[in-house]
Parts: C-alpha cells; sequence; structure tokens
C-alpha cells in the first residue's frame, strides 16, 4: 500500500526554485534514504510533507489523504507524519517523561495515565526509560536526539520523517541514534531519512533517492545504487562522500 | 521642641500603618499577578492576533509607556465618570496599576518570545499543536525564564509607584504617612519609617520572586550557559 504520494511538487522561495517537480511513492513500512549535496532540496522535501513548508504545485498524499494549505490541521496531520530534526529540539523546560507525554495529553487529550505508560514504553525501546525524569540539558546529544524520536513514536504516526538526525552528534554517539533507526525500520515503521551517513542507508534503507538541483536524480535499491551510479551526479556525489 | 528623633510619637497610629502597609501589600500582590497575566496575553496577541488587535495592543502599550502614571490614575478615576463610568478608587487603583505594568512587562516578555528558537516552534507544531497551544506549553516558561530579572524589576517600579495611588485616596502606605504628620506633624520619623518600610518590601517582593523563579526554572540548573 502506498502510504506518502508525492506526485509533481514544486516549490520556490522566491526567485529561487527549491523543488523542481519531485515524485515520489513510498510504501507503508518502507525505509526511503534521501542523500545529496547541501542545497538539492532535501530538507525542503521532507518539510514539504509535514506542512513546515508549502508547496507550490502537485500534490501530496499521505494516507489517503491530501496535503494542500489549510487542508489539515497540525493535529490532524499529527495522526499520520511524525518529524525528528537535525537540532533534536526537545523542550528544556520538561522532563523527559513530560516532553514525551505533552503532545498526546495536550493535542489528543488522552488520559495522563495512559500516556505515561505509552511514554515508558517508547522510551526504553529508546534505550532512555531510566531517564524519565531527567530535564534534556542533563543528556548527552545522542540521548537527546533518542527523547526526540521517542517523543515523535508517542504519537504514532504512521510515517516518521528523520532530517539528517545524526548530523548534530559528536561521532561515537552516531552509533546509539542510528542503531534505534534500524530497531524501528526492522519494527516496520515507514521512515524517509535525509542522511549523510551512506553506510547506515545502504544497510538499512529499502531505497536510495539521490537529489540533486531540486529533482530526484536516481533512485533505486542501495547495493545496486551506490556499487553502479548510471549519473556523473551521482558518482561524483559517491567518490566525493565515501 | 528641638530637632530630636521621636519615634514613639508614632505609636498612636499603628493602627493607620498597618491598615496603610495592608493595602499597599495586597494592591502590589493582586497587581503583580493580574498585570503579569495581562502582560502574557497581550504578548501574545500582539504577535498572533488579528491585524486591528495587534494594532490597537500596540496603541495601548505605546500611551501606557510614555504618560506618567500619576496622569494614568486621574484619567481612570477622575476622567472616566465623565463618560458615565464610575469606579471608586481603590478599583481604580488597581486598574491603573495593572494597565501599567501589563504594558511593560508585555514588551519585556516580547523580547523573551522572540528569542524563542525556531526549531522550538517548528517542533511544537510536528506534534500537532496548535499556536495557542505551542505557546502556552512550549514557548512561555523558557521565554518568562530568559527576561525574569527585568520582570522582577518591573514589578517592584510598579510597587513604588503605587505611592501616588495615595492622591485620589486610596488608603494606602504613604497615605496613612500623609495623614498622620497632619496630625502629629512628626514629618521626619514618619516619611524615614516608611521609606524604611518600602525599602523592606522591596527587598522581600524581590527574594519572593527569586524564590519562586528557583523553583519554576528549576530546569536550568544543569544548564551550561
Ligand atoms: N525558508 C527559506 N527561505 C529561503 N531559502 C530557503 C529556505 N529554506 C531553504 N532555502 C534554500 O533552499 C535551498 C535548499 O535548501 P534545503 O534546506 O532543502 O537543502 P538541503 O538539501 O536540505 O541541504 P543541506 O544538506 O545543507 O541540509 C537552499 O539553497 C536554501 O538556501
Ligand atoms: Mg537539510
Amino acid at each position: 500500500m502506498t502510504l506518502v504520494c508525492v506526485n509533481n511538487v514544486h516549490k520556490a522561495f522566491g526567485d529561487l526554485q527549491v523543488l523542481k517537480g519531485i515524485d515520489l511513492n513510498v510504501a507503508q513500512g518502507e525505509v526511503v534514504a534521501i542523500i545529496g549535496r547541501s542545497g538539492s532540496g532535501k530538507s525542503t522535501l521532507l518539510r514539504c510533507l509535514n506542512q513546515l513548508e508549502q508547496h507550490d504545485s502537485g500534490e501530496i498524499t499521505i494516507a489517503e489523504q491530501q496535503l494542500d494549505a489549510g487542508s489539515m490541521s497540525p493535529k490532524e496531520l499529527s495522526e499520520n507524519v511524525g518529524m525528528v530534526f537535525q537540532s533534536f529540539n526537545l523542550f528544556p523546560h520538561k522532563t523527559v517523561g513530560d516532553n514525551v507525554c505533552l503532545a498526546p495529553v495536550v493535542v489528543r487529550g488522552e488520559a495522563r495515565a495512559d500516556v505515561e505508560k505509552v511514554a515508558r514504553e517508547v522510551l526504553d525501546k529508546v534505550g532512555l526509560a531510566d531517564k524519565y525524569d531527567a530535564y534534556p540539558a542533563q543528556l548527552s546529544g545522542g540521548q537527546q536526539q533518542r527523547v526526540a524520536i521517542a517523543r515523535a513514536l508517542a504519537m504514532r504516526p504512521k510515517v516518521l520523517l528523520c532530517d539528517e538526525v545524526t548530523s548534530a552528534l559528536d561521532p561515537e554517539l552516531v552509533g546509539e541514534v542510528l542503531r534505534v533507526l534500524e530497531a524501528l525500520a526492522a519494527e516496520g515503521m515507514t521512515l524517509i531519512l535525509v542522511t549523510h551517513e551512506m553506510g547506515f542507508a545502504r544497510d538499512v534503507a529499502d531505497r536510495v533517492v539521490f537529489m540533486h538541483q531540486g529533482r530526484i536524480h536516481e533512485e533505486g535499491e542501495p547495493a545496486e545504487l551506490f556499487s553502479n551510479p548510471k549519473t556523473p551526479e551521482l558518482k561524483q556525489f559517491i567518490s566525493a562522500v565515501l | 521642641m528641638g530637632p530630636t528623633l521621636d519615634f514613639l510619637t508614632l505609636l498612636p497610629y499603628v493602627s493607620e500603618l498597618v491598615k496603610g502597609l495592608t493595602t499597599t501589600v495586597v494592591l502590589t500582590v493582586v497587581t503583580t499577578l493580574t498585570g503579569l497575566g495581562l502582560a502574557v496575553a497581550v504578548a501574545y496577541l500582539r504577535v498572533n492576533g488579528q491585524p486591528w488587535m495587534r494594532w490597537g495592543l500596540g496603541g495601548y502599550v505605546e500611551v501606557t509607556r510614555n504618560t506618567p502614571f500619576i496622569v494614568q490614575l486621574f484619567f481612570i478615576f477622575f476622567g472616566l465618570p465623565g463618560l458615565g463610568i464610575k469606579i471608586d478608587a481603590i478599583t481604580a487603583a488597581f486598574i491603573a496599576m495593572t494597565l501599567n505594568l501589563a504594558a511593560y512587562s508585555a514588551e519585556i516578555l516580547r523580547a523573551g518570545i522572540s528569542a524563542t528558537a525556531k526549531g522550538q516552534l517548528e517542533a511544537a507544531r510536528a506534534l500537532g499543536m496548535s499556536t495557542l497551544q505551542s505557546y502556552r506549553h512550549v514557548v512561555l516558561v523558557p521565554a518568562f525564564a530568559r527576561v525574569y530579572p527585568s520582570l522582577i524589576s518591573q514589578a517592584i517600579i510598579v510597587m513604588l509607584g503605587s505611592a501616588v495611588v495615595s492622591q485620589i485616596s486610596v488608603f494606602d502606605l504613604t497615605y496613612a504617612a500623609n495623614f498622620i504628620q497632619s496630625r502629629n506633624f512628626r514629618s521626619f520619623e514618619v516619611y524615614l519609617l516608611i521609606t524604611l518600610v518600602y525599602l523592606l518590601l522591596a527587598f522581600g517582593m524581590r527574594r519572593a520572586f527569586m524564590l519562586v523563579g528557583k523553583r519554576v526554572f528549576a530546569y536550568q540548573q544543569g544548564e551550561q550557559r
């Protein structure tokens, strides 16, 4: 079943055309890694998928609901899409537990006691059950990012968007976050991740999408794409990052 | 009568002093709460309200910050009855102090709010929160924490400024002093005494604010900044 359907999407900032006709279908349970040079429009594409940016033309459909300006409130959108950011964006004045519980309680109106149980489950899943009462500032970057993943999961999204979630981390902390994502992928979570971790893209993704100058330049199964790039741009990109 | 200090001359007036002090404290406590509460609403609506509302609130803030407090007080107490709105002195004092503190604090708070990282709002939105929900749960406490020292000072300024409500015959601490010295002619003693009382009130207020802040902003203790 196709969960996310992107059809000829364009997006410009002023005169700058950032997305120039993106077509992308993502099936339920699929893990798609988006790679590409800085400025190629990867973040913009992800941000269009949860309406942090509004696309100019084309269609985006998620779980059979079309996304247009104002067609879905943040609340409705959050039933389908979750997002994890490069800079964690945990709420500094809330404990780990409260960070995770906040949206289900406030947005969904779920009972606090039920939500706390879910929060402990998702925190356990990311290996941080013991940090329930800690504040974000007391955690390492890798731990903060895992809390951010747990926070997104507590809303039970159908697809999780991850924008370079390990780029702000010290190298020795990258692994713990990638392992969490890998476990999610193994559980059948639908993931769309922008990443510079080529090894991770190769090992975990079902499909790799290479973006170049606002278009999907090449895509395919990771092993094939990395060992046998067809376009000179991808060849060049791969030789530059590997 | 020589120029000697004689605080015993104030003894017969203890009940007036207590009454005045009580009024000043009650006025201060209530208007600090209402003023800061109103400031939150004003700061929020000045950023997120309809254009006419932003414009109107901008006008209120500018007028309040650029006119003397005593004139604002007189306008409410003596001016408004001209429009058929009659309020008693203590109510006028509450209103004037609340509006005054709210206007200054709203501006202070707005600076704290605008320093919110964009990522915080995006994270809140990605979790499904409305603008109002994200202000209430995500923006507000860190914004308060950022500008807390300025808010404390502002609340103290308003407490000290409350002395002028004696001019519309609210029986506050200053009114009590004026009343006493008109009876016993001991102005030096009585004004020295209330000077000390105001000083203690200001210190006490700062201390109370700090204690509240230490609890509410406890999350900052682990932060290195
Ligand atoms: N809000 C914005 N306003 C104006 N220009 C923007 C905005 N957001 C992104 N851009 C521009 O759009 C282009 C694509 O940006 P985007 O963030 O999507 O790239 P990216 O592929 O994610 O790059 P990176 O790998 O550096 O994160 C860049 O040139 C960027 O400067
Ligand atoms: Mg990016």
